[in-house]
């Protein structure tokens, strides 16, 4: 047990419900920023890769990618569709977060379930990977901007990052800088679309992208 | 080398026709991309290509069959395609807004090839991680395809499928973490023919939830019931040469992505267990697909949720295992050709009557575009399961084989949902076909390339009635030694 890797942890829960309480974007954007940048450094903290000159290079893309690049392309989105504040989520900010505790208790459950073939370095990292992981679809879930439900989507993905740093070594650098790329697409193509859907509708509220549905009562003449 | 010409060409010709200004040239390249892909698909039925970077991209026999079908499909899409896109330049520059369009066409043509590209990536490619960023990109790729028309609707649709199936296919990136842990004998290696070598070390506890896992988030971009909500939307705002695409090639795609984990579950001696969870799967989606068919008023619609039934006589197919799992990959072929044809058709129909609305169509037999009416009456003849043809040949033997294997309620069920299907579909084809033609088809504006928006569907339908007369003997072998490593004979 090392205590800067669970100072980490702590950081990166408490960095779950501080998404799942705030309702101002911006901040929103920077806490999934901080808690990839935090998830990026776990690692090193646990010293479980033998520091290669590869794992340092996928580390620090990875770093870059989710605390830089990102968050300025979101920002910018952001800035472009000319919001602030997101509504009250679904069931609102109280329920929100009891939600958001009880994922936490589930992923314990969960991971106490599993058996390991070799010892972990830290009890805490599996059951915050799932929290951060089912946080991440929570958010989706539940909120409406179109912004904010991609912001769930990296928190899933920072999820999946954690657990995998957790249980694996090093994958091949290749095949992570792919992955990583593939994020990157994606949140870029996010972005454009957050884009278009604000010049077209006049808002990223995605509770109003309701046209598409079957059965649509006849109307009455 | 083969493989690598296979990915680059269409991967190149997709960036430079991103600054491509003249139209032709453009369309030019797609023809000409694709026409070299399929080429260079029939050279690899000759020869087997040698595997590359370490065996990370091989071609097997699973990859052949997948391969073929994405080619020929990709090259009838693109002599739609390019048909399609002057037509619509022509309605564009009716309404002024041409220097709009311009940029349009060549994002779409770029994003297309990229597309194509893509899922050549996710057919080539022997590591499960691989696979995992291939499929992504096919997503990311073939978005834009879909906000073509940039309309609201169109826009929604774009939405909806770039966020559905990334956060599905996050689920599958955790199930292939989740197969590294199982493997931590072979350090999480992720080369399928060395974890299949391996099979028997695998963590079983592990190796259950990562399929769980891969099942979900694949088949949610497959377009499996409760999984499917996308599906219906994109398909039916994409333009028609997409939607063809969407359903006839990027579906069999994520369905490929299940198969690879279910061939390593089947080797670590899994079976039982996944082929439970395919026919759970298979019957909720021919069952969905047969409720949400009855009450359609959109006819692209329509067709989406046929594929969604397809996708789930396919996936009850593989589950049932023995003879069944060679009927559904006949039954997958003969989906693909079909369904792609049926796209072709709708997009004819829509860019006549501009409406997709089932209600606002009548006569089409007796009106202008008869020969258009009379591929949808082929078609829907052929979707829906009618002797002879391969799709006929695939329900039949899964059918045969659900009986012998004494599932009686999946019998039920499916033959249940297949007479409401068919009842369904038939209301819609009837309704669009009989009757006194359309008076108002002052707005109709016609096609100038009738040979090009006819002769891709009148092909491929051909190709499934004959399918289901004569299989020859080199296909029946390599869907034969598919279905082998897939549980079934």
């Amino acid at each position: 047990m090392n205590s800067w890797v669970d100072l980490n942890i702590i950081a990166i829960v408490l960095m779950n419900f501080m998404m799942l309480s705030s309702s101002r974007i911006r901040i929103c954007i920077r806490v999934v920023a901080i808690q990839g940048i935090l998830i990026g450094l776990m690692p090193l903290l646990a010293g479980v890769h033998s520091t290669t000159y590869a794992s340092l290079v996928s580390l620090s893309i990875s770093i870059a990618l989710k605390g830089i690049v990102f968050p300025y392309l979101l920002l910018r989105a952001l800035q472009k569709a000319d919001i602030r504040k997101e509504v009250e989520p679904i069931g609102g900010y109280p329920l929100s977060l009891l939600m958001g505790v009880i994922l936490f208790l589930v992923s314990c459950w969960l991971s106490s379930r599993l058996i390991y073939a070799k010892p972990l370095f830290s009890n805490l990292v599996v059951p915050v990977s799932f929290a951060t992981f089912f946080t991440g679809a929570l958010i989706i879930v539940s909120r409406t901007k179109a912004i904010t439900q991609v912001l769930g989507y990296l928190m899933m993905e920072n999820g999946i990052y954690l657990f995998g740093s957790a249980l694996l070594g090093g994958q091949s650098l290749l095949v992570e800088l792919a992955i990583l790329l593939d994020i990157f697409v994606a949140v870029f193509v996010m972005g454009i679309a957050i884009f278009h859907i604000s010049r077209e509708f006049d808002h990223i509220d995605t509770q109003n992208l309701t046209e598409l549905k079957d059965w649509v009562p006849s109307k009455q003449e | 080398m083969p493989i690598i010409l296979l990915i680059l060409i269409p991967f190149t010709a997709g960036l430079i026709s991103f600054f491509i200004k003249n139209d032709y040239f453009r369309r030019g390249l797609i023809i000409i991309s694709s026409g070299i892909h399929i080429a260079l698909t029939c050279s690899v039925w000759f020869k087997q290509p040698p595997p590359l970077l370490n065996g990370y991209f091989a071609l097997d026999d699973t990859g052949i069959l997948f391969l073929t079908i994405t080619s020929v499909l990709f090259f009838g899409a693109s002599l739609y395609g390019i048909s399609y896109l002057s037509d619509e330049k022509r309605v564009i520059e009716k309404q002024s807004t041409y220097h709009r369009h311009a940029s349009v066409e060549a994002t779409f043509t770029g994003c297309f090839l990229l597309f194509f590209s893509t899922m050549t990536i996710v057919i080539v490619s022997q590591d499960l991680a691989v696979l995992w960023v291939a499929i992504e990109a096919t997503t990311l790729a073939s978005a834009p395809l879909i906000y073509f028309h940039r309309t609201k609707r169109s826009l929604e649709a774009t939405w909806k499928y770039l966020l559905i199936c990334s956060v599905g296919i996050a689920l599958a990136l955790l199930g292939i973490f989740f197969l590294a842990v199982a493997n931590t004998a072979d350090h999480g290696n992720m080369l399928l023919p060395r974890i299949l070598e391996h099979a028997g070390n695998l963590n079983i506890s592990w190796l259950k939830a990562a399929f769980l896992l891969f099942f979900v988030g694949y088949g949610t971009k497959m377009g499996l019931a409760p999984f499917h909500t996308w599906l219906p939307d994109a398909h039916s705002e994409a333009p028609s040469v997409v939607s063809a695409l969407l359903s006839g090639a990027l579906l069999n795609c994520a369905f490929l992505g299940i198969l690879r984990s279910y061939q390593i579950c089947y080797a670590a001696g899994l079976g039982s267990f996944c082929q439970e969870i395919f026919i759970f799967f298979g019957l909720l989606s021919v069952l969905f697909a047969a409720i949400f068919i009855l009450g359609q008023t959109d006819y692209k619609r329509m067709l989406a949720y046929s594929s969604v039934e397809h996708m789930g006589i396919i996936a009850l197919g593989i589950g049932l295992g023995g003879k069944a799992v060679f009927a559904a990959l006949i039954g997958m072929l003969g989906h693909s050709l079909t369904k792609a044809g049926l796209f072709f058709v709708a997009g004819n129909i829509l860019s006549y009557y501009r409406t997709k609305k089932i209600s606002d169509i009548h006569g089409l037999i007796s009106g202008k575009i008869r020969t258009s009416a009379i591929l949808w009456i082929i078609g829907f003849l052929l979707i829906t399961g009618t002797p002879p043809s391969g799709i006929f040949i695939g329900k039949f033997i899964i059918l045969k084989e659900a009986l012998l294997h004494g599932n009686y309620i999946a019998v039920l069920i499916f033959l249940a949902a297949l007479s409401l299907v068919f009842i369904g579909m038939s209301r819609i084809v009837i309704s669009m076909t009989q009757g006194v033609p359309n008076k108002n088809t002052d707005t109709a504006t016609d096609w100038q390339n009738a040979f090009f928006r006819l002769c891709p569907s009148a092909i491929f339908f051909i190709l499934v009635i004959v399918m289901g007369i004569y299989l020859p003997n080199w296909l029946t072998q390599i869907i034969e030694t598919t279905a082998k490593k897939l549980g079934g004979f």
